[in-house]
């Protein structure tokens, strides 16, 4: 009985599938025009209260804009009475992308699951079920968070009363390192946030700073001061001697990998000329990487398509998200903003503003489109920043 | 959905999709959503750092590579006592974006050098600070490279590298929480902190 109740669920799923045949979907295309790219039409009708304004954030940073039945590319119809139950249809071909009801978790989850069919029936990759990491500091003292992208459920996991910085997740896992200052030292930890267990990973003599974990999770890039100069080491996600990199008394910073794990790019200074570079983590000569002229680039981040490397540029007024292609060509500045790190899509970015008083807010950012919008914020968190996006 | 294996959020074998057809006039599914999996918080007893340990992490002997000064093993002066008064007037300042340490700044340095001279069994703590302009990891590593100049000026003036530590509070720790140069001015500094032996 079990098992043919299981059979008949089974192709029902394959049944589904095959109603939504792959042909019909827009293609997949990675390459946009940052900053100049027109929004996706969508009328959303049905809806109330916090289902209606969790379904509008979670579309508009990933692009879609709101208006009425008549102009809209898509339809979304639903009711949110208990659980949610929405319809997404294409009124110009009369198709139907996305028709379900959705039980259990929460309403937010509910509606964050229809908004991710809703993408993918679009040939996109949905990110509305993905988590952030983030620094929180209410001064002197500041931990490690995580929360949904949107910034709700947001949760501490350090609680040492002393100062955190450079949360990065670890590809693939749930986990993440840091920095701590738990020591009086810049140590760099590893956090497994499924025990809650921690060890720490670098500790060797100086500062052990700005942790990046590989694709795969089994390198770390991070700057080091052992040696007596501030650079660029990589080492095994299980430890020993790590590679050094750079062998420059400048500055080296923020090291991001490509998703091939190839490259590692960083904030450097070359020739008195800050610039962002890359190096292969065997070793060898650094390759500038071009910014147009975009003044001193800084927290460069790779997207998961190997498309774009976003980063922050520095003007005399202040801070702008950039985005480059990865393999050369003309960065464009976006917003106002700092330190961006990149979604699963490869075109929402989460980054940081300064507000009032030093403190950051966290932002996410459309890049095609350049629709921003503010994640919710912890209450009796002064500043929210250095925001690492689950991947 | 490689994105949810690792947030933990939907485990695809629970999807739960129900056929409506013949059943309900809407041909709707249901999705069942399993409850969001919440992140640990630190739980150092399971096997985690405990303070005062020694991380062996391999050969990273004083000396051994590098044109800058190296460093011993981390935790050397762990739990020793800290006291931010006796140097205080010592603290170095810097010009922006700069980790070069002015004339006007190195009688201070050769202040500390002649303290530890005199008390031999005294270590010192190196603290680089930068101002709000820059980048977070940016400053950390500029912080760093203020403390790293102002241990290589005590080498130079004598003093065992084992004895000077660094450590950077990139923008973190302004002594100003202004935001304009008078602020700036003094946050891109190095404080010293005296490191004691327990029971000296």
């Amino acid at each position: 009985m079990k098992r043919t109740l299981f059979l008949s669920l089974l192709s029902t799923l394959l049944a589904t599938t095959a109603a939504f045949p792959q042909e019909t979907l827009p293609p997949i295309t990675g390459y946009f025009e940052p900053g100049n790219t027109k929004p996706v039409w969508v009328a959303v009708s049905g809806l109330t209260g916090e289902a209606a304004s969790t379904l509008q954030f979670d579309l508009y940073v990933q692009g879609f804009a709101f208006t009425n039945a008549e102009s809209a590319q898509y339809l979304i119809t639903g009711s949110n009475n208990g659980n949610l139950e929405a319809r997404a249809t294409d009124p110009h071909n009369k198709n139907t992308l996305v028709a379900k009801a959705y039980s259990g978790a929460s309403l937010r989850r509910q509606v964050h699951a229809f908004a991710d069919d809703f993408v993918q029936a679009l040939g996109r990759k949905g990110i509305a079920q993905t988590k952030i990491a983030f620094k929180a500091e209410s001064r002197p003292h500041s931990e490690v968070y995580i929360a949904d992208f949107d910034g709700h459920n947001a949760q501490a996991v350090t609680k040492d009363g002393s100062m955190v910085a450079a949360p990065c997740w670890v590809p693939g896992h749930m986990a993440l390192y840091y920095v701590s200052y738990k020591f009086n030292h810049t140590d760099i930890f590893y956090h497994d946030l499924s025990s809650g267990a921690r060890r720490a990973f670098a500790r060797f003599g100086g500062s052990n700073m700005s942790p990046a974990a590989s694709p795969g999770g089994s390198q770390v890039a991070m700057i080091l001061s052992k040696d007596g100069w501030t650079d660029l080491y990589v080492g095994s996600a299980s430890g020993g001697e790590p590679k050094r990199l750079t062998r420059s008394a400048q500055d080296e910073s923020s090291p991001c990998w490509s998703p091939d794990a190839k490259w590692i790019c960083f904030a450097a200074k070359e020739r008195e000329r800050r610039s962002l570079c890359k190096v292969s983590p065997a070793g060898g000569a650094l390759q500038p990487l071009g910014t147009s002229g975009m003044p001193s680039p800084t927290e460069p981040d790779w997207s998961p398509d190997g498309q774009w490397i976003a980063f922050t540029t520095q003007y005399r007024s202040g801070f702008q998200i950039c985005v480059v292609p990865a393999n050369g060509g003309t960065a464009v500045a976006l917003v106002e903003g700092e330190d961006p790190s990149w979604a699963p899509n490869s075109r929402t970015l989460a980054f940081c503003r300064r507000r009032g008083g030093g403190n950051y807010v966290l932002s996410l950012l459309d890049v095609p489109t350049k629709q921003v919008k503010d994640v919710s914020r912890v209450s009796g968190i002064s500043s929210q920043s250095q925001p690492s996006w689950a991947k | 959905m490689k994105l949810n294996k690792f947030v933990g959020l939907l485990v695809i074998g629970l999807v739960l999709t129900i056929a409506a057809s013949g059943c309900r006039k809407k041909p709707v599914n249901t999705t069942l959503l399993p409850g969001s999996r919440a992140g640990r918080v630190a739980d150092d007893s399971m096997g985690g750092l405990k303070d005062g340990d020694r991380l062996d992490l391999g050969a990273n002997a004083f000396g051994k590579t590098g044109e800058g000064i190296a460093f011993g093993a981390a935790g050397e002066h762990q739990g020793w006592l800290e006291d931010a008064q006796t140097l205080k007037t010592e603290t170095v300042y810097f010009d922006f974006d700069s980790s070069a340490i002015r004339s006007s700044e190195r009688p201070k340095v050769s202040a500390v050098a002649d303290y530890l001279k005199a008390n031999a069994a005294k270590a010192v703590r190196v603290e680089g600070n930068c101002d709000e302009r820059g980048t977070e990891e940016y400053n950390r590593a500029l912080g760093e490279r203020r403390a790293l100049a102002v241990r290589e000026e005590l080498v130079r003036l004598g003093i065992a590298p084992t004895r000077v530590d660094t450590i950077s509070y990139g923008k973190d720790k302004p002594l100003d929480p202004g935001h304009n140069e008078s602020a700036w001015r003094v946050n891109r500094r190095d404080d010293f902190i005296v490191l004691t032996a327990p029971g000296q």
